[in-house]
Parts: C-alpha cells; structure tokens; sequence
C-alpha cells in the first residue's frame, strides 16, 4: 500500500505547509472586517470565497491549520513525554508494585469517557486553546504508555539486553540506550494516528465553543460560525469541512503507510 | 469465572470512587462562590451565609464528598442552583432523548458494518473491499458535526424529508423517531467505519484458522464455511467494540444534540455549564461516566463468559 503512503504524506505536507505559510504570507488579514464583502462566492479575488464578517476563507483555512496542528501535535507530545517514561519505567520494572499501579492507572483512563471529560475541564479551568490541549493530551498518555510497555516487555528478554545488563549498565541507561530507539517506529506510527485524532478533537472542541477563543482562527468554530449559514452559502460550511477531513485522512493514510513501511510482516489490508 | 467476576468488581469499585473523586474534587477547585452568584452582586451578608448552609458548602470538604457520594447512591442528585428542581427530575426528563439516540445509533452502526465488513472480508483485494475499505477510511476521518450539518442540507433543507433540529417528544413514537434519524445517523457513520474494519480484520484473522481449513476440505465453499463458521468465531471480538461503542454514541451524542437542538443530557449540560450551575454538571459528567464504567464491566464479563481463556489468564 505504497500508494497510501504517497496520498497520505502529501495531503499533511499540504495543510503543515499551509500553517508555516501563514506565519509569512497569507492573501488577506483575518482581524479587518469587510461587511459589504460578506459571504461572497469563490471567485479570483477570495479562491474560497469569505464568510459572514467578508474575512478571506483561504486565509481562515491557513490560520485555523495553524491551531489546529498546534494543538494536535502538543497534544501529542503531552501523551510522549509523560506516557513513554511511564511506559518504559513499567517494562523495566515489569510485574512490580508500580508497574501495576502504573497500568490499572491507565486503565482507569481510558475508562473515562474522553470527550466529557474534556468538556469537563474546559468548562471549569475556562475555555482556550491550552486547556483544550491538556484535555486532549491527558487523554494521549495512557495510549502511549501502554503501547511503550508492550513494545519493550520482549525486547527485555533479549540477549542484547542481557549483554548490556552484564556490562554493567542500569535499567535506565537499557532503557534509553537500547529499549528506545527498537520502539521509535512504532511510537512515530502511533503518534501520527494520535495527532489525526487531536485534530478531530480540537475541531469538535472549538467547535462547541471550548477551544481556541476568537479572533484566534480554528476550524471547529468557522464550522460553528457557518452552521446558521448553511442554506444560504453552504460554501463556508464545507470548506472547513472539507479541511479536517483531507487532513486527518491524510494522517491516517501517512499512519497505515509509514506501519506497513516498519514492519513489512504486518500487511496493511488487515486492519 | 467467580474469581475473576470478584476481581473486575473490586477494579469496578475502585474506578467509581476515583472517578467520584476526580469529579468531585474538579468541581470544587473552581473559583467563585455558587452562593454569591446565585443571588447577585448585591445579596446581603446573612442572606448569602443563610443560603450557603442551606446548600451544605459551609460544610467541611469530607462531608460534603460524603453527602454528595450518599445521596447519588439514593438517586438524589441535589438540586439545581438555577432551575430550582431536583437535578434527578432535570436528568430523567432529558435521558429519555440521549439514550433512545445512542441506542438508535448503535442499531444502524451495526446494521451498517456487519454486512460491509463481511463482504468486504469474503471479497478480500476485489472491488467491493477497495471500494468499502476507503469508504470507512473517509468515514473515520469525516467530523460527525460536520456530517450533521451537510446532511441538514441535504435533507432537511432542500428535499425537506427530515426537520432540521429539535425533538417533538414520543406521544407520537413514529414522530419522535424520524426527528432522532438524522442525528442518529451522524452518530453512528464514524461508529460504523471503526466496526467495519473490525469486523473485517477479525473475519479474516478467522478465516486462515484450521477449522475453516477442515471446513474448506470437508467440500464446502469458501461463502459456505465463512457463513457458517468464521462469522460467528469473528464475532466475540466484535461484540466487545459494540459495548465499547454504546460509550462513545452516549458521550458522542452531547455534541450532535446541540447540532439538532435535542433537548437531552447534552443540551442540559452545556446549559448548566454557562449559567455555572456546577450541580448539574457534575451529576450529568457523573452519571456518563458511570454509566461507561458499569458498560465496560459488563462487557468484560460477558466477554469473559463467551470466552473461557480469559478466565484463566486473569
């Protein structure tokens, strides 16, 4: 499935090099309000026409890519950075009182339903964009923990591990030196499928009002702004759309490709 | 079994009182006085205090953890800050559009992915996987809101087969279900896609077992022997993601109900959340997450049931 691989990875390239784009150029300002200019139809002036307030969709596009990514990706790195150590410290300590503490703790997140709970925290703490991160990212850490722990728990019991453990080296030095790098593939793989899933759980969150707060742009709320607009110019529905679809099936195609790419023996047409 | 049965009880057990921690504790550390916002800028001191014993806050935080834990034992919830009426009344009024949704939902999820995933399994690399395959890659990367409002589009506005939004109530059962159909139908399209691939990748799991392999020797076609074997085998893991499902179309459906104005759980929460009526947020978030708890218990066991290895190992 090469050919997903191909769709997948240009379709992200796409939308991340529109958000780096718009820190240098992008066709119209989306703080300068031009009402006489409302909702007006993809024409040569606005390639994808503008909404309610006259503001450029393109540009919206661009700006809302920024948020998005943004969120998604810290998101990410939030269930990185906290579920990696956690994951690895369980598989060196496997069958320990932590490493159970540390797994049905796990469990017990994902027992959470995600998306009231970060209504819940949004609601609370205020709504924007960091609290919309943490909501997200909390909910990344489990994912990530659990997958590094399965991941490392056979490597432990290789002879490569055991000639290390023989030369000396501590649990920690194993696990960075040697237990990290054999589960990079893996954890790139998932951390894509997990950045595709932020960034549907952003625009669901902005889009009920609990994500990035205006005149931040993001393409949850340009959705929300469009809802009441739909039949009088569908175009400012779609648009937004129509981005975090080709964006999350590009991730998701980039995800399956690059899985199918680290390990050949898993065929893609399985899952 | 009765080990094992014990043994997710107690994590049971463990995981409703964390869970009743976590919310109870989230709830409290927000900023502002529920009292003092309910009467206004201008309230007097002995008005305020008066109202702050009534509802139990100048009570010490254990106590009030322990009142609030009792009384949701008891089905007493408290009562909301703004409407005034037990939260328990709120919550039974509005349940009755969320659940029917989610149950709705989950019926034409699975009504959707088990014929197209079988078929995409016993047709595996032909057309018609291709062709489903990618549909349920769009549909697990399509945002269901989104979905909503093209499909309001389609056929609320311009065929105007549907209304477009709220709920006439079930005196007319028929009349109640058509205005569910459309958000059900939002609810369920990305549910769907997930259990399609499931389904398939499960079939296809079964399907190079031995006992499909004897099937195949005894003479029987490969249709025959996935019909009548493979199906039900690839079903165990599939049951267990339909339980899970029930989770994600109930929590799912706080957002497709603002979408078509419903009045269930999902409207009264985000009502609640903008009138700070903190009450009725925390029984709703509450009883959400119990009720995805007690369902993830139940499809243990009942995996555990189906299923005698799993038994063991735990």
């Amino acid at each position: 499935m090469k050919r997903g691989l191909i769709i997948g990875s240009f379709l992200s390239i796409i939308f991340m090099g529109l958000a780096f784009f718009s820190f240098i150029w992008i066709p119209y300002d989306i703080e300068t309000l031009e009402i006489s200019n409302k909702l007006k139809n993809p024409n040569l002036d606005h390639w994808l026409g503008t909404d309610h307030f006259g503001r450029d969709i393109l540009s919206m596009i661009m700006m809302g890519a920024r948020t998005s990514i943004a969120v998604a990706l810290l998101a990410v790195g939030i269930g990185v950075v906290i579920g990696v150590p956690l994951g690895l410290f369980s598989a060196a300590r496997r069958g320990s009182f932590i490493d159970e503490v540390i797994m049905r703790g796990n469990d017990l997140i994902f027992a959470f339903p995600s998306l009231v709970i970060a209504i819940l925290i949004t609601a609370v703490f205020g709504p924007s964009a960091v609290n919309a991160i943490v909501a997200i990212g909390i909910f990344n850490i489990p994912v990530f923990a659990r997958l590094t722990r399965a991941a490392a728990l056979p490597l432990w019991e290789r002879d490569f591990i055991l000639s290390a453990r023989v030369c000396g080296k501590s649990e920690v030095r194993i696990s960075i030196e040697h237990i990290l790098p054999n589960i990079t593939n893996l954890m790139i793989v998932q951390g894509t499928i997990q950045f595709s899933l932020g960034i549907l759980a952003e625009a669901s969150l902005s889009y009920i009002g609990l994500g990035a707060q205006p005149p931040t742009a993001s393409w949850g709320r340009m959705l929300a702004d469009a809802q009441t607009l739909v039949s009088i110019a569908p175009h400012v529905a779609l648009v937004p759309g129509l981005a975090i679809l080709l964006m999350v099936l590009g991730l998701n195609l980039m995800g399956d490709g690059l899985r199918d790419l680290f390990d050949p023996r898993i065929k893609g047409d399985r899952t | 079994m009765i080990r094992y049965t014990l043994g997710r009880l107690v994590s049971l057990i463990i995981s409703l009182v964390i869970a009743s921690l976590v919310i109870f504790s989230v709830i409290e550390i927000i900023p502002g006085d529920p009292a003092s916002f309910m009467l206004g800028i201008n309230a007097r001191e002995d008005t305020l205090a008066a109202l702050r014993s009534e509802m139990g806050l100048d009570q010490p935080l254990a106590v009030r953890y322990f009142d609030w834990v009792i009384g949701l034992l008891q089905g007493d919830f408290g009562n909301s800050w703004t409407y005034k009426t037990p939260v328990s009344e709120l919550i039974s009024d509005r349940i009755w559009v969320s659940l029917p949704l989610a149950i709705y939902a989950l019926i034409l999820s699975t009504l959707i992915a088990f014929p197209a995933g079988i078929l995409a399994a016993s047709r595996r690399g032909g057309a018609s996987d291709v062709t489903i395959m990618g549909a349920t890659q769009m549909g697990v990367a399509i945002p269901n809101f989104w979905f909503a409002m093209i499909m309001v589009l389609i056929f609320a506005i311009h065929l105007r087969w549907f209304s477009a939004g709220g709920f006439p109530g079930w005196s007319n059962p028929l009349q109640g279900l058509k205005s569910l159909t459309l958000p059900a139908i939002s609810l369920a399209l990305p549910q769907a896609a997930i259990l399609a691939r499931i389904m398939r990748s499960s079939l296809l799991d079964m399907l190079s077992e031995d006992f499909i392999r004897t099937a195949r020797a005894k003479g029987l076609t490969r249709s025959q022997a996935l019909w009548r074997h493979a199906v039900r085998n690839a079903l165990i893991p599939v049951l267990t993601i339909i339980g899970l499902q029930f989770s994600f179309l109930l929590a799912g459906g706080i957002i497709i109900e603002q979408i078509f104005f419903l009045p269930g759980l999902g409207r009264l929460i985000f009502q609640a959340i903008s009138a700070r009526d903190l009450i009725v947020v925390e029984s709703v978030v509450m009883l959400l997450v119990f009720t995805v708890i007690i369902v993830n218990f139940a499809v243990d066991l009942a995996y555990a049931a189906v299923d005698p290895r799993l038994r063991r190992k735990a």
